[in-house]
């Protein structure tokens, strides 16, 4: 791309950042992204469990995300904790480190490392589609594009999330009395799914699964407009004819959801996209939700940033590092292990996060 | 296209047997003539088209597609049908759906030059589901958890026909099947079944349980051994004109007998047998392995009818002449088999023997040793028992309390994990598939060779287990291909189970395993711990 930021000579990528088997880590400054295993310093983009991991000496992250990891780990999650402010800089060592809004979930951040005029973007997972129940993501020009490849290949494109909830609402209003149960990540998937039904004119109460309610009141506190929401625990199943109940990925297939009347499954996800997906799970109604950037999106991300260089961190990395060459962009994958366990093993990860959460 | 495009995206996300019928039912009541019976022709695999194929699907993508990504978008959603529908570019303003009639006497009539600009065009003007339901049309596997029994029995449903009532008038009919219809709503006579050689629904087996013998009484039962080859019915019947047709059918009910012009030719009297369809020389049942060159081909060479003759042995008669004997006891059926075999006098046709026995322990020892117990030098063939009430009528499908299969025991290794292949259809995007290999000695020590590949015997749950350990501890990455970390101290140990062993000299082991799946896994024993080649090549049979 001849758009591409003149790059800085002072120093090399390798020692501002390079990947180890606990993450990416910063030479200079001491510190790693996103660890997946216990270190001294850490710097979290987001609290989903395969990049927010409980443990470190201290860590750096945004108010919200402390919270999350708080919610779920307990207070004591970490030795020391610091809050990062979006958009301003943290110095440590002789590294720069900013925050800027990622729209992944509530609280999800890119890490923008920059020293001696070398800049590098970590972006974490991130979207581009609208979100109601978090900050949009904020494109930053850099020398290198550090992106995730969890829906990158070409037959991943996510039609508008409004038209899937219209999908299920069209359901519900056509089995008025079965019970529509609605997979969902508990955090965030589920909360965005919340507030686009309310978005869409459905007003009567939602119904969580026990395993989603702190995060949900953490994003009501918020001010999520998320409308009246009811545990299911306190309502008799029987009864839940024609309403929503979102749960965990893992208990759609539960016996817990055989418990409603006739119930329909609903599963939102990017990977909703690929029919075998769908079936292996039993999905009777699959819904393309995705908090992850699709084909186009994750192309369009790359070109506006920039960067003369892309990393790929998890997910088809071959495809996108693959692509990038056919425009002239040099690209590598990282082949970092540990990432997209929400997407790629969805029931181990999110039986851990239902004890967790 | 719409509609039918509704229609099977419904039915592929449909569970439940019952909810798939009524939603078919509901089409085929709704939907006018020909629309319907196009889309029952194509449920039941009753659409062929001879240019439209595979191939002209991926030539389609090729010129759209860069074929590094569509490689491994193919290799991740691992339907090709799906892959192109969903990359398919969209174009703008292409908006003119073509009606099912249309599309259908296009992919019918059109040439190998026309074809890929009409499909290209109505591509562009379906939608994702309509594209792919086009596609699936065109590949001919649907993959929609509809079985051609599935369809016909909502289709008679329509009338309140019985299932077998349409199996017995559906060879003498066509696409779109107004004749069909018209009788099922009352609007005409039943068509006349002009067939002289239908196929007839195979009746199965269930599988022995613990338990199952507690409450059984030995003397109510036959047994039989059961071969390792491809089940299949012979049917043979005289057209109004005198002449004979002969169909060789698969279980599923596919017309197999252009492969196998020995048997045809060989059975040359009215009516239908039910057995195994066997290679033999000389008198003696040849390996699995020996059969399976004569699988699978559409014609066959003089070399190969000499070299691999066919061969059939023979279990039960289900029509005499032009008598439907399904109805009659299995005992009797066995008694008319034996005078038909006798009349026949072919020697590709023998009659599967019954195994002696008094109790159930006689026939566990029969099991345990076949060769001592009749089956002689064939028992290398053999891969079990059938147990059959003497009274048993022949019914469609899996009815409980008539046929059992009392498998051998199956033989168990321990293999280290070696390579990981992304599965296909319901499997797909996951490492399903596994080459996985035992221990020998080389000059450079001990090393792994691969002695086989299995893709099931797990649970889903285990599937996404050994999924995420593929993942974790992938060496090396060959296209769809991933090398698995093995070695002494890290790798993961398969139990695997497997019914014979050959030897082949397509494998580097020198080996080849029949039916091998994952037994268990042993995430606890290291992989220093696993097999040796000789273990199992003590398991070969002895050299002929």
């Amino acid at each position: 791309m001849t758009l591409a930021r003149q790059r800085s000579q002072n120093l090399r990528p390798s020692e501002l950042l390079i990947p180890t088997p606990a993450g990416l880590y910063c030479p200079l400054a001491d510190i790693h992204i996103d660890p997946v295993r216990p270190v001294a310093r850490a710097l979290i983009t987001h609290g989903h469990s395969d990049h927010a991991r409980a443990g470190h000496g201290a860590v750096l992250a945004t108010r919200e995300t402390l919270a999350i990891m708080a919610l779920r780990y307990g207070e004591g999650f970490a030795g020391e904790r610091q809050e990062a402010v979006p958009g301003v800089v943290t110095r440590i060592g002789a590294v720069d480190f900013r925050f800027v809004p990622a729209g992944h979930v509530l609280g999800s951040a890119q890490i923008v490392v920059e020293a001696k005029g070398l800049r590098i973007v970590v972006s974490g997972d991130y979207k581009r589609e609208r979100d109601p129940t978090c900050a949009g993501f904020e494109p930053v020009p850099c020398d290198i594009f550090i992106t995730e490849a969890t829906f990158g290949l070409p037959v991943f494109r996510h039609p508008p999330a409004h038209l899937e909830v219209a999908k299920l609402l069209e359901s519900v209003r056509l089995f008025p009395e079965r019970t529509h149960i609605v997979g969902a990540y508990s955090l965030g998937k589920a909360q965005r799914v919340m507030a686009l039904i309310r978005e869409a004119g459905f007003e009567r109460p939602l119904y969580i699964h026990g395993a989603m309610e702190t995060l949900t009141e953490f994003y009501l506190s918020e001010g999520a407009a998320l409308g009246e929401i009811r545990k299911v625990a306190t309502t008799d199943r029987k009864l839940l004819g024609g309403e929503i109940v979102i749960c965990p990925p893992s208990a759609i297939q539960d016996l817990w959801a055989r418990k409603f009347p006739d119930p329909v499954t609903a599963f939102a996800s990017g990977w909703m996209r690929i029919r075998a997906r769908a079936r292996q799970r039993g999905v009777e109604l699959p819904l393309i939700i995705s908090d992850h950037a699709d084909w186009d999106d994750l192309q369009a991300t790359i070109r506006e940033v920039e960067a003369g260089e892309i990393w790929v961190t998890h997910g088809e990395a071959d495809a996108l590092v693959h692509w990038c060459g056919t425009v002239g962009l040099k690209a590598k994958p990282l082949h970092l292990v540990g990432y997209g366990d929400e997407g790629e093993a969805e029931p181990v990860v999110e039986a851990d996060n239902a004890v967790t959460s | 296209m719409n509609r039918f495009a509704w229609l099977l995206d419904r039915l592929a996300y449909e569970p439940r047997r019952n909810a798939k019928l009524a939603l078919i039912a509901d089409y085929l009541r709704t939907t006018p003539d020909p629309d319907r019976g196009l889309a029952l022709a194509a449920m039941t695999g009753g659409l062929v088209f001879r240019n439209a194929k595979a191939g002209l699907i991926r030539a389609l993508i090729a010129e759209r597609a860069d074929p590094v990504l569509f490689a491994l978008s193919y290799d991740y959603v691992g339907d090709l049908s799906e892959t192109v529908a969903l990359m398919w570019p969209a174009r703008h303003g292409a908006n003119d759906v073509p009606h099912l009639p249309d599309v259908v006497a296009g992919l019918r009539n059109a040439g190998k030059i026309d074809l890929p600009r009409l499909v290209a065009g109505w591509l562009d003007a379906l939608d994702e589901t309509g594209r792919w339901a086009l596609l699936k049309l065109i590949t001919g596997a649907l993959r929609i958890g509809v079985s051609a029994r599935l369809a016909k029995t909502a289709a008679a449903s329509l009338g309140g026909a019985a299932p077998d009532e349409v199996e017995q008038v559906w060879h003498g009919l066509e696409p779109p099947y107004t004749a069909l219809f018209a009788w099922l709503e009352g609007r005409a006579p039943r068509p006349a079944a002009s067939d002289p050689a239908p196929f007839r629904p195979v009746m199965l087996s269930h599988p022995v349980e613990a338990g199952d013998f507690d409450k059984l009484d030995p003397a109510e039962f036959s047994a039989e051994w059961k071969w390792d080859g491809i089940r299949v019915q012979a049917v043979s019947g005289t057209r109004p004109d005198g002449s004979r047709l002969t169909r060789l059918y698969s279980r599923t009910g596919e017309d197999i007998a252009g492969a196998f012009p020995d048997l045809v030719e060989a059975l040359t009297r009215d009516g239908a047998l039910d057995g195994e369809l066997l290679v033999m020389r000389d008198g003696a049942v040849q390996s699995f392995n020996t059969l399976q060159q004569r699988l699978n081909r559409k014609t066959v060479t003089a070399k190969m009818l000499a070299e691999f003759p066919a061969h059939i042995r023979v279990y039960d008669l289900l029509v005499d002449g032009d008598e439907d004997i399904r109805e009659l006891p299995l005992v009797e059926r066995r008694n008319r088999l034996e005078a038909f075999l006798g009349r026949l006098g072919s020697e590709r046709f023998d009659l599967s023997r019954v195994i002696p026995f008094e109790s159930w322990d006689d026939l566990a020892a029969a099991r345990a040793d076949p060769a001592a117990a009749g089956a002689g030098t064939d028992a290398e063939a053999v891969e079990g028992c059938m147990i059959k009430r003497s009274d048993s009528p022949y019914l469609p499908g899996r009815p409980k309390g008539y046929w059992w299969k009392w498998k051998r025991e199956a033989r168990l290794v321990d293999c280290v994990l070696m390579y990981a292949q992304r599965g296909h259809g319901k499997r797909s995007s996951f490492y399903s598939d596994y080459t996985f290999g035992v221990w020998r000695e080389s000059p450079e020590g001990q090393e792994l060779v691969p002695v086989g590949k299995a893709y099931f015997g797990f649970t889903d749950e285990e599937l996404v287990e050994i999924d995420r350990y593929v993942r974790k501890n992938t060496l090396n990455r060959f296209g769809p291909v991933r090398e698995v970390t093995h070695d002494a101290k890290s790798g993961l140990v398969f139990e695997v189970a497997f019914e014979g062993l050959q030897r082949s000299t397509r494998h580097k082991s020198g080996l080849a395993m029949r039916f091998p799946r994952i037994n268990r896994i042993r995430w606890d024993k290291p992989p220093g711990e696993a097999d040796r080649i000789e273990a199992l090549e003590r398991l070969l049979p002895a050299e002929a």
